[in-house]
């Protein structure tokens, strides 16, 4: 057997991420790496095709060790990686549909993304005629039990994705997702692009998480030309993530909570977020501070009154936010709902690699801020929240913690925040080079792999949502819970459509 | 009885005003439901093809046996037109019926959801009606009669005073109140999510005049059980059968304070409170049959004593 050590060559020790060397296997090689890599517990962390090859990414939380590796199929197919990573398999699905290339032996091999509705097959690989298919479900048989289909239009303000329950009564029995309804072509119209364009298009990919996606586009784009951007760049960067993951978990406690009819947490918790997204306004120019973050920097400078305003947005929710946990931990009927809804196992968790509020709430303590430090996070002392109990209320008390920590993170930043320039120029690329962005973003850990040719136009930009790897444990988390709390689940899941589907 | 369809909106719109008050919103006007209920009324119907003649005739059934329901309440005199004509279990059975055609209805489409609500309100209906019958006994057998404007006479008499037994039957008749009028914690009247809805489900396929129907049979409902439990255990104002106009009148306007008040108290207790899980409504209509029950054996045991 190999040793798959050898790969994993991108450490947290380095001060941001280095140039991404990507290792090319064999058949035999690639066969046997992600063989090894799911028998020695590695988590993956991405896997992304292209014209012509798959690339995948391998975490070792224990080691901190990323490693990416490629495989190059003549004939178009590939060893299936979702046999050995079940979190693989809708990866696998969607490389199909883009660029043609076939995972062998594959557990499931239906269409993901192509829904047959494109008018072209392999839109990134070689493009044929597409045509419509039908989409089998799941075969479900026994007795007593009955189909709920709903969506992908639904009430409400939210976005499309289909839902088939199977239910017994009033009890799942099992859920199937069906996604891919927002797709937009975001790495399609990504090759080829300039730079500048690439990040206009990064920070579209997802518009609750523009700034993650912003910044770990441009730790991709810089790793990839050797950067580093300046000190107070980094910080103002600190600053907006920090705000943007504030404004992103106010609003999912009040969500949440008003799906179980409580509709008092909503409104006070949507002024609080409102108070975020206005000072964010005020200081940066931009309610969600989009296309803020450049490659080289950031394009708008803090003044010395845009930090007297967020040190007054910080002292007037450090003053308002501790009522909000007293009102969710005083309302018997509100944990009622919460408390043992939605249960995620741990194990369930570590297979596939789940981040964000939905890991920590289930016991699995992966923080990119924490593990692979970027920009001022090294220097912060943080701790990451962490519970094991895996349901609704824990993934609320998750985001409630996080909250706190936000708020003390951006007193910190604030207070830290170096002089410095905040925009530099970006050199031309030496030769074809390629640079990897990992970001905690409010949802969990956002990949950006980025290739740039020699004139520095973007060959291939990959962009992977966590909600890859939270999605597929929603349908585990719901079963043997009632229908009626579906929406209660899902919210404390809020996982991305569009950042899935990109 | 016109004047009760004519206040019913009213009603709505004040519980969401109220609610909205709480929540520190705006809320949209008092009147509101009533320029929806125009609107729908105005807007074409559009049927489920496979929708067959009984979907169309629920809504009316609905809303006729709900008027009917509500007028054999005595909400500001004893002596109001049908009074004579039915009595407390009438209107047991009129809003059961009611329901019943409603749950017909919600599955006659066949889509998941319909059926979903269907049976999630026969679950509640299941519970809700044997209490509120056992209210009736306990109320009738204090009063010696199941005629609503005798129960109602009887007891604002001084005679009758407090009882605990009363009070039982009058936390019963509130929670079953909060069953039937789908409000929080048993339904949320105002959710989008189809998932959790119970009366709403049922009637997610109509639309037009039929929704407009049935949002009116709705709020006349609301304004039924608030009327009831203010005419039955809040019984001072009623103007009496030999009372003149200016009786009629002071029991119009207490009778709307009565209401207003009940309204803006139900809209608090929905601020104050998350949903319950569809599995505990059970065990809270429960509490109000066991309530009930109570209430109707410690009539029984003291009068033998």
């Amino acid at each position: 057997m190999i040793d798959i050590s050898q790969y994993l060559d991108i450490t947290a020790e380095a001060p941001d991420r280095p140039a991404a060397q990507v290792h090319r296997l064999s058949r035999g090689e690639w066969r046997d790496a992600v063989e090894r890599a799911a028998a020695d517990g590695l988590t993956l962390l991405g896997l992304w095709g292209a014209r012509a090859s798959v690339t995948l990414a391998l975490l070792d939380e224990e080691q901190a060790r990323i490693g990416l590796l490629s495989f190059s199929p003549r004939n178009g197919r590939f060893p299936s990686v979702g046999r050995h990573f079940p979190s693989a398999q809708r990866l696998e699905r969607s490389i199909a549909d883009l660029f043609g290339l076939i995972p062998q032996d594959a557990p499931d091999d239906r269409p993901w993304l192509d829904h047959g509705r494109w008018g072209l097959s392999h839109p990134l690989g070689k493009a044929g005629q597409g045509k419509a298919q039908d989409y089998s479900f799941l075969p479900v048989e026994g007795h007593g039990l009955h189909q709920v289909p709903v969506g992908p239009v639904h009430a409400g303000i939210i976005e499309p994705g289909h839902f088939r329950f199977t239910g017994q009564g009033e009890t799942v029995v099992r859920l199937e997702e069906r996604l891919g309804y927002v797709h937009k072509g975001i790495e399609g119209l990504m090759q080829g692009a300039e730079i500048p364009r690439g990040a206009e298009l990064a920070a579209r990919v997802s518009g609750d998480s523009t700034v993650a996606y912003g910044w770990a586009y441009a730790q991709a784009v810089e790793s990839a030309l050797g950067v580093v951007p300046s000190a107070r760049a980094q910080w103002l960067r600190a600053i907006m993530a920090e705000l943007e993951r504030l404004a992103n978990h106010l609003g999912d406690i009040g969500a949440i909570c008003n799906d179980a009819a409580f509709a008092l947490m909503l409104a006070r918790c949507s002024v609080l977020r409102e108070n975020v997204l206005r000072a964010a306004d005020a200081v940066f120019g931009h309610r969600f501070m989009r296309d803020i973050i450049r490659p080289g920097g950031v394009s708008v400078d803090l003044s010395g009154d845009g930090i007297a305003r967020l040190r007054d947005l910080l002292a007037d929710l450090e003053q308002a936010f501790p009522r909000m946990i007293e009102l969710y931990d005083n309302t018997p009927s509100l944990l009622d709902r919460t408390v043992g809804t939605g249960h995620l196992s741990n194990a369930l968790v570590r297979q596939f690699g789940a981040g964000g509020y939905i890991g920590r709430a289930s016991g699995r303590g992966f923080d990119v801020r924490k593990v692979f430090p970027y920009g001022p996070y090294g220097q912060m002392d943080m701790t990451v929240p962490l519970r094991g109990d895996g349901d609704v209320n824990a993934r609320i008390w998750i985001r409630i913690r996080e909250v706190e920590q936000s708020l003390a993170l951006l007193a910190r930043l604030l207070e830290t925040l170096p002089d410095g320039v905040p925009l530099i120029e970006l050199p031309k690329p030496s030769g074809a080079c390629q640079g990897l962005g990992l970001v905690e973003g409010f949802r969990g850990d956002i990949l950006v792999f980025v290739a740039l040719d020699r004139h520095g136009r973007i060959r291939r930009c990959h962009l992977r949502d966590p909600s890859w790897f939270q999605w597929p444990l929603l349908e585990a988390a719901i079963e043997g819970n009632i229908i009626a709390d579906f929406p209660l689940c899902n919210k404390s899941f809020n996982c991305s459509y569009s950042g899935h589907d990109l | 009885m016109a004047l009760v369809v004519a206040l019913a909106p009213g009603l709505v719109g004040l519980v969401r005003k109220v609610k909205a008050r709480l929540l520190r919103k705006r809320g949209a006007p008092v009147l509101q439901p009533y320029a929806t209920l125009l609107r729908l009324m105005r807007k074409e119907v559009v049927l489920a093809e496979n929708a067959s003649w009984l979907f169309r005739v629920v809504p009316y059934l609905v809303f006729a046996s709900t008027w009917v329901a509500a007028a054999l309440v005595p909400t500001f005199a004893t002596d109001l037109q049908f009074s004579w004509s039915a009595d407390l279990i009438a209107i047991v059975a009129l809003l059961g019926f009611g329901r019943f055609f409603l749950a017909l209805a919600g599955m006659d489409v066949g889509t998941s959801f319909g059926g979903i609500g269907s049976s999630r309100e026969m679950l509640i209906a299941t519970l809700a009606e044997p209490a509120m019958l056992l209210i009736v006994f306990a109320l009738s057998l204090v009063a010696g009669s199941t005629q609503l404007s005798d129960v109602a006479h009887a007891l604002a008499q001084p005679v009758v005073g407090l009882r605990v037994s009363l009070g039982m039957a009058l936390v019963a008749l509130v929670i079953v109140a909060l069953a039937e009028n789908a409000r929080i914690p048993v339904d949320n009247p105002a959710t989008h999510l189809e998932l959790t809805m119970v009366h709403e489900a049922m009637v997610l396929e109509y639309s037009g005049r039929h929704l407009a129907m049935i949002e009116l049979a709705s709020a006349l409902k609301l304004m039924l059980y608030l009327s009831l439990i203010a005419s039955v255990f809040l019984p001072w104002g009623l103007a009496g059968p030999d009372g003149g106009l200016v009786a009629v009148v002071a029991g119009i306007g207490l009778w709307l304070v009565k209401i207003a008040a009940g309204g803006a108290l139900l809209a608090a207790f929905e601020v104050s409170i998350a949903k319950m899980r569809v599995f505990r409504v059970p065990n809270l209509l429960g509490i109000a049959l066991m309530l009930a029950l109570l209430g109707t054996i410690l009539l029984f045991v003291s009068r033998s004593l």
